[in-house]
């Protein structure tokens, strides 16, 4: 052996790892999650601050009679008023779990679609292109059908909830199968991995990411046909968020409709900050969070 | 260990590659010599490879004949076009030949590419514990022998690390790792250091040179850099390009351990070099 081999490689790799790597981001990513948290909190304030204000200048120009456009002074203590109520809590209770059922619904129809339109070729050519115009059919326009082959009831609800969400659901899987980056495929199928288990290791995971933005896309389609289905099918004995607000514009009383058109937008925005956490956190663990903007 | 004169030997431009036994034995004591009854680790005969049809038909690979002795590490040079990579794919069994033979006599075969192409979402430890997993090894042992293949690559101490937190010559050790836990008895690499710093690529070369001796690897490897062909092949084949033909063979007779700054190395480059320019000179139209 030469002399000049001899210097142990182990320890110029090893030095050479630790100089690669820096210094670790651990206590200093921590710190950095709750100051963002609290730097992310002032421009939405500041939203809400700008919002409320230009509502009460319009409110103030008597551009509509006041009873008709009332202002935030006059909504806001009415949502406060109605929160207090069992009945607005017991509404959203049935809103919401009509979302969860329907919207739960729509992931494993859209699921099942999804992987079977990507792993079989024909069935591909014959649905696929149905698939995305689905997507892009709106999904009020489904309600005739419903309301006529179900009657009015829940179940046209669900229907026309599924048909809205699982589209964009099957969509995400599918494109989250297609865009698995043809390295890993090659690296899994060196590996040995066939059939299901390369579906169970690799491509599944793969398309983890996009698959949970065809979630969120689907949730904010079932979302809206929710919305659309509880104005239109108006159910005996059973109060909704959609109930109210139509019992609101009977009534005329336009302070409520807005209290509860904020509560909408307040449970829009609560799930939609759970599905972008999970995005997130997703995105974090397999080192891409870096090239989205965070909030 | 037995030093055999230094430079290098380039026997006459053939089509047909060389017995490869002297080669293999060259490659110093720590490697395994292959024994003259055993069959070659890969056997290429007479392949060709078209790629489509009629008039839009590529010729990548013209009527090529090569072996790799068990053992032996040989290195593939050639510019653009030889049908290297193709090469690659026809030996692990990925692709299949238009006319002539592959053969592995049934060895594993395992594959490295440039990009380490770990998964993302998994860690370094379960990356290479996959591989193993794949191949059927019961749960209790995979643990014991992830932990003993990321130590072999150095990176004990980075098991529960994602490939994002690891640096570029990290990861293609974790790559390396979870090749070698595929327990193959051939790898084939294609480019794997392409796109690695100097000073990186020098400290894999002698890891790869540990590794391969210690497990007694047949190696086929895919290069552009004339020097790590120096460095690490124990014969080089120097393709022609569109279509790949093989015009020469270098046999390296530099004794282990290599430096890829050293003279001899620097010859062999030297060499290659001049090769390499004469075949694209032949491509003016």
């Amino acid at each position: 052996m030469s002399a000049e081999t001899t210097r142990t490689p182990v320890a110029s790799l090893v030095g050479l790892d630790n100089l690669e790597l820096g210094p670790q981001p651990g206590r200093e990513f921590l710190r950095g999650n709750s100051a963002k948290l609290l730097g992310g909190l002032w421009p939405k304030v500041l939203a809400i601050a700008i919002v409320l204000g230009i509502w009460q200048l319009v409110y103030l120009s008597n551009y509509k009679p006041h009873d008709i456009f009332p202002s935030p002074v006059t909504v806001l203590p009415n949502l406060w008023h109605q929160a207090q109520h069992y009945q607005l809590w017991q509404a959203i209770g049935t809103t919401l779990r009509r979302a969860v059922l329907g919207f739960a619904l729509a992931v494993v129809i859209g699921s099942v679609i999804g992987a079977l339109v990507s792993r079989i070729k024909p069935l591909r050519a014959a649905i696929g292109s149905l698939i995305t115009g689905l997507q892009t059919m709106p999904s009020i326009a489904w309600f005739p059908f419903a309301i006529i082959f179900f009657g009015l009831n829940t179940s046209a609800i669900m229907f026309v909830i599924v048909l809205g969400a699982a589209p964009s659901i099957a969509n995400g899987l599918i494109a989250g199968v297609d865009y698995t980056p043809p390295p890993l495929l090659r690296a899994g199928k060196t590996m040995g991995l066939r059939g299901i288990a390369l579906y169970r290791y690799l491509i599944l995971p793969a398309s983890l990411p996009t698959f949970v933005a065809g979630l969120k896309q689907g949730w904010a389609f079932s979302w809206r046909s929710l919305m659309a289905g509880e104005l239109l099918v108006i159910i005996a004995g059973s109060s909704s968020i959609g109930v109210l607000l139509s019992n609101d514009q009977n009534q005329a009383d336009m302070t409520s409709a807005m209290s509860i058109m904020i509560v909408i937008l307040l449970l829009g925005i609560a799930v939609d900050t759970l599905f972008g956490s999970l995005d997130r956190t997703i995105r974090r663990r397999r080192g891409l969070a870096d090239t989205a903007l965070g909030t | 260990m037995s030093v055999t004169q230094r430079g290098f030997t380039a026997p006459q431009a053939t089509g047909v590659a060389q017995p490869p036994e002297q080669a293999a034995q060259s490659h110093g004591s720590s490697r395994q010599p292959a024994g003259a009854a055993r069959s070659p680790a890969i056997e290429l005969t007479g392949v060709s490879k078209v790629y489509g049809k009629g008039r839009t038909s590529l010729l990548a690979l013209d009527n090529v004949s090569l072996t790799v002795a068990e053992g032996e590490f040989v290195c593939l040079i050639g510019a653009s076009g030889c049908g290297k990579s193709t090469m690659l794919s026809l030996v692990a069994g990925l692709d299949t030949p238009t006319s002539g033979q592959v053969s592995t006599a049934g060895r594993r075969v395992t594959l490295m590419f440039q990009e380490p192409a770990l998964f993302p979402w998994l860690t370094a430890a379960k990356n290479v514990e996959l591989a193993l997993r794949a191949r059927g090894v019961p749960k209790q042992e995979r643990r014991t022998r992830t932990t003993e293949l990321l130590e072999t690559v150095h990176l004990g101490g980075f098991a529960g690390k994602r490939p994002h937190e690891l640096s570029g010559g990290m990861r293609q050790r974790v790559a390396m790792a979870r090749a070698l836990a595929q327990d193959a008895d051939v790898m084939l690499m294609d480019e794997p250091f392409g796109a690695l710093d100097a000073m990186t690529r020098d400290l894999l070369h002698e890891e790869l040179d540990r590794i391969c001796a210690e497990r007694a690897l047949s190696v086929l490897f895919v290069t552009h850099n004339v020097r790590e062909a120096g460095r690490l092949g124990d014969r080089v084949i120097v393709l022609s390009s569109r279509p790949g033909r093989v015009i020469e063979e270098v046999k390296v007779d530099v004794p282990h351990p290599r430096r890829i700054d050293s003279p001899e190395v620097a010859e062999v480059g030297a060499h290659l070099t001049g090769l390499l320019r004469e075949e694209m000179a032949s491509h003016v139209r």
